[in-house]
């Protein structure tokens, strides 16, 4: 290591990559290499020539069906969460609520973001399961029971809001930077002009917002669409959506096709690809506005 | 116009309130119910007694361990030698960094169970040893995002280039100037990835399960399968654990942060 990393002034050539080195394997190895082999597994069939049948696979009824379920779930819990999310973010910041509530919401919204996996799906079975805390009380004090309704916390409302618990706090977290950025005084100009707060809302603070409101939610749509543990923890395998079904083909080759495995993952690379690169785009314009 | 304002602050901040406490509530409360009629602790004793629990959840904290013991001697160099010699490879390596966090776990354990298999070149599934080195790669990967924007954003906060001239002036070499000058300056950001990482692995289902690691995670999903009370329990625990990891890192944080802005920066 020391021999590696003497400075560079008194040698030929530049040596400084050799610092980053381990890094860079550690990535290739670990990173790089395993997501590739997929991708190009994808378009191979059995004995490794090119081919296109596993995108047709892609194609087939369950594995459709399991994608429309998951970019379904998905979209509900990032368009809830982000709503949820701003909602509380803009409560915390500009709602003139007490000082100490906008830390508070900022610190638990960093345990609840962290909160996902099987402990949040056992945490929902006892509140929203058959014989949960909110289920038994309802029906107790209300004679409401939930589960006449058709409504089980395992299944697709079940899941999307229980997906809430981690997307609500992220929006909080990526949303409220964007809030502070809104001056004070440009509601007070526009109340000067004989504003309404609809107009406000509408000509001043949504323009600058919406980059960061729309991005954030393209983020908690990848967050959900990867999520693996919460759903099989809660649903067991009977919810048909994409992360599962991986899951299942990854255990005993459900599909009977190895390489469809590899097209599966690809879709769900290029899902979570694409709307991470719109986050990032949708960051990028807004920061731009901003400064 | 303002009393509306506040107003709808307080149903947002209410409602939100109410659905983030309820189902903690009803997790705790669910937890107390194993003995019939009265709330008692038993089924927090059965868990702490069940030898199953101690096996995986101890498993589970050496791997966190392992695992940021690694990422930071994996991170914190890379990141300070981008900063100080190889400015242009700031944003390849910040992108890399994220890719975990747009290439879901699931897939990525998959590439692993096919470059890694046991008639692969490097075959690490092939031994409990190298799978455990295998898992603790895969959590080192897991963390990257939250570890290397930890130790940047402590990276920036000092001046890295004076402090390592100096260091040399006085005869330091790399090794001294990494561990004597450069980690002691930004401890607060190392442990507040350390933290991080050690929240998002503890618990972590998907590569333990699929690498088929007696780890706290896969342990969890069994009990969920099979027991009643003893998951509530569980699930208390594992919020009081994330609880405890980012109460840390704000007491670290804070600490770290009063300290520097001080001194009349706009940050």
């Amino acid at each position: 290591m020391q021999a590696l990393l003497t400075p560079p002034e008194n040698r030929g050539r530049n040596w400084n990559w050799i610092g980053v080195l381990p890094f860079f394997l550690f990535a290739l190895l670990f990173l790089i290499l395993p997501t590739s082999y997929l991708m190009v597994g994808a378009f191979q069939d059995a004995d490794g020539g090119f081919t296109f049948a596993n995108m047709l696979g892609l194609l087939e009824d369950n594995v459709v069906s399991a994608y429309w379920i998951s970019i379904k779930i998905s979209a509900a819990s990032a368009l809830g969460g982000g709503l949820l999310g701003f909602l509380l973010a803009w409560a915390a910041v500009l709602g003139k609520l007490p000082a100490w509530i906008r830390p508070t919401l900022m610190t638990f919204s960093g345990v609840a973001s962290n909160f996902a996996g099987v402990p949040l799906a056992f945490a929902f079975l006892a509140t929203l399961g058959r014989v949960g805390l909110v289920t038994v009380l309802l029906k107790k004090f209300l004679g409401f029971d939930l589960y006449s309704t058709g409504f089980s916390v395992l299944s697709f409302a079940g899941l999307a809001l229980t997906y809430l618990y981690f997307q609500i706090p992220l929006m909080v977290l990526i949303v409220t930077p964007a809030l502070e950025g809104i001056k004070r005084e440009w509601r007070e100009a526009c109340d000067c002009l004989g504003g309404t707060a609809f107009q406000y809302w509408r000509y001043v603070a949504f323009p600058v917002l919406w980059p960061s409101i729309l991005g954030a939610m393209l983020l908690l749509f990848a967050n959900a669409f990867g999520a693996v543990a919460t759903a099989y923890a809660l649903t067991g395998s009977s919810l048909n959506i994409v992360p599962i079904l991986l899951f299942a083909q990854i255990r005993g080759d459900v599909l009977h096709n190895p390489n469809l495995g590899y097209a599966l993952a690809l879709g769900m690379i290029v899902i979570t690809g694409v709307s991470n690169a719109g986050y990032m785009w949708l960051r990028s314009q807004s920061e731009r506005g901003r400064t | 116009m303002k009393s509306t304002t506040r107003l709808g602050a307080w149903i947002a901040f209410l409602v939100g309130a109410a659905y983030f406490l309820i189902p903690l509530i009803a997790t705790f409360e669910f937890s107390l119910r194993m003995r019939r009629g009265e709330y008692s602790f038993d089924a927090y004793r059965a868990v702490f007694g069940d030898p199953q629990f101690q096996a995986t959840f101890g498993y589970s904290i050496v791997m966190a361990i392992v695992t940021i013991v690694v990422g930071v001697l994996l991170v914190a160099p890379t990141a300070y030698w981008v900063q100080l010699r190889l400015p242009k490879l700031r944003p390849l390596v910040e992108f890399i960094t994220l890719l975990p966090l747009v290439i879901p776990a699931i897939v990525i354990v998959f590439g692993y169970l096919r470059i890694f298999n046991s008639s692969s070149y490097l075959p690490l599934t092939n031994s409990e040893t190298a799978t455990d080195f295998l898992l603790v790669c895969s959590y080192v990967t897991l963390s990257l995002p939250y570890m290397y924007r930890s130790v940047d954003t402590g990276l920036r906060a000092i001046d890295v280039r004076t402090l390592t001239e100096a260091a040399e002036v006085l005869g330091a070499g790399r090794a001294t100037i990494l561990f004597k000058v450069i980690f002691p300056n930004i401890s607060s950001a190392i442990l507040s990835g350390a933290f991080l990482t050690f929240a998002v692995v503890i618990g972590e289902f998907t590569m333990a399960s699929l690498l088929n690691r007696p780890a706290f995670g896969p342990y969890l999903q069994l009990m969920g399968a099979n027991k009643a009370y003893e998951p509530s329990a569980l699930a208390v625990i594992a919020f009081l654990i994330t609880w405890a990891s980012m109460g840390l890192i704000q007491l670290f944080g804070r600490n770290a942060h009063t300290r520097r802005v001080q001194p009349g920066t706009d940050s």
